[in-house]
């Protein structure tokens, strides 16, 4: 059993501003411990955490893959949330390397094809699409949650970004609920980038149906080490 | 935090600025050495992500100059632990980073790069 990280350095006037984690942040987290061990085998150089907020999920990573063996790299639009992020970060002892942009865009041309591990637990709340592009440019909380058309307005765009960074044994993993279409998105990002996936967690918490969906390159998921273990 | 690991990765995402887009050059920088764990192996797995080039030309803002022009092809704990310092324990408190080529100015404030473009720098 893994921690949850530390998280007691931050205040109630903080979470006015960034988002508290919740259901689906420790969904995520609970899918990583699950690929703890083939995380950990797979030696990973660079974790890329896209809206990292709080911090936790990546603090979490760090706790796992060792704080010293990975450079932790998160992104958020909000500057708030890169400031919790980092404080979190050396609350556990995790270096993590916060910088304020939108999606991945300042790292695209350095990263390509580089990156092991990318997080992403985006915006997904439906609304209507003005509202999650006014939250995008408000850079504060509103932009953690709203979600725009079918709740896949920020999530799409991220998409072919992901296909630009993910290195060959990449792993990428993204939470979802059940209004985004968890099989459209595994069928578009199978057709369009040859990225095979798997929904390796899903639970429902309240009013939403939360999923995490683990994606690879195609021919490159992991070979279960239980799998490994079952006579031939 | 901006490390000079992070920098090596940073570019100028400016609309049509393409390039001669990195490394970004560092301006009216604060810095603070904070040590950090050595591991090697990171290292040793991360050295051919980096831009040498780049690498010595920021660490030479920064006034450090412990690192040889050229990478050494004997990668030594010696050699390594130079490395480690410079791209790990080198951190960039405030600051700006200019791009070279169209001379966007990204501020750097209490570690944390602010990359973020206006709406008609977005390409």
């Amino acid at each position: 059993m893994i921690p949850t990280p530390d998280l007691s350095h931050l205040r109630p006037g903080d979470y006015e501003h960034i988002y508290e984690p919740a259901e689906d942040t420790f969904i995520l987290l609970d899918a990583l411990e699950q690929d703890a061990e083939e995380l950990t085998t797979m030696g990973p150089l660079i974790s890329l955490e896209i809206g990292s907020g709080s911090g936790c999920v990546s603090s979490f990573l760090g706790s796992i893959t060792g704080p010293s063996a990975v450079l932790y790299l998160c992104t958020d639009i909000n500057p708030h949330a890169c400031k919790c992020s980092s404080a979190t970060g050396r609350q556990n002892k995790v270096p993590l390397e916060l910088v304020n942009a939108s999606l991945a865009q300042p790292l695209l041309s350095r990263l390509r094809k580089s990156v092991d591990i990318i997080l992403f637990n985006p915006p997904y709340v439906p609304t209507v699409r003005d509202e999650a592009s006014g939250a995008q440019t408000d850079r504060d909380i509103g932009g953690s949650w709203a979600g725009g058309q079918d709740g896949m307005q920020v999530t799409d765009r991220f998409f072919p970004q992901v296909d630009d960074l993910l290195s060959p044994r990449g792993r990428f993993y993204l939470v979802a609920v059940s209004q985004n279409n968890v099989p459209d998105i595994q069928r578009r990002m199978r057709e369009e980038y040859a990225l095979e996936s798997k929904v390796v967690l899903q639970r429902r918490a309240g009013r939403e149906h939360l999923f995490v969906i683990r994606f690879a390159r195609e021919g490159r998921e992991f070979i279960s080490l239980d799998r490994l273990s079952e006579p031939l | 935090m901006v490390r000079l690991i992070t920098h090596n990765l940073l570019a100028c995402h400016v609309k049509g600025c393409t390039s001669n887009n990195f490394p970004l050059e560092f301006k009216d920088v604060q810095v603070v050495l904070r040590e950090s764990e050595f591991n090697p192996d990171f290292l040793r797995g991360f050295i051919p992500k980096i831009e040498w080039s780049a690498l010595i030309g920021a660490a030479r803002e920064l006034g450090d100059t412990s690192l040889p022009d050229q990478l050494p092809e004997m990668l030594d704990d010696d050699f390594l632990k130079t490395l480690h310092h410079v791209l790990l324990e080198i951190h960039v408190e405030e600051g700006i980073m200019v791009c070279p080529n169209c001379k966007h100015n990204y501020p750097i404030s209490n570690g944390i790069p602010n990359m973020l473009l206006a709406e008609h720098e977005i390409g």
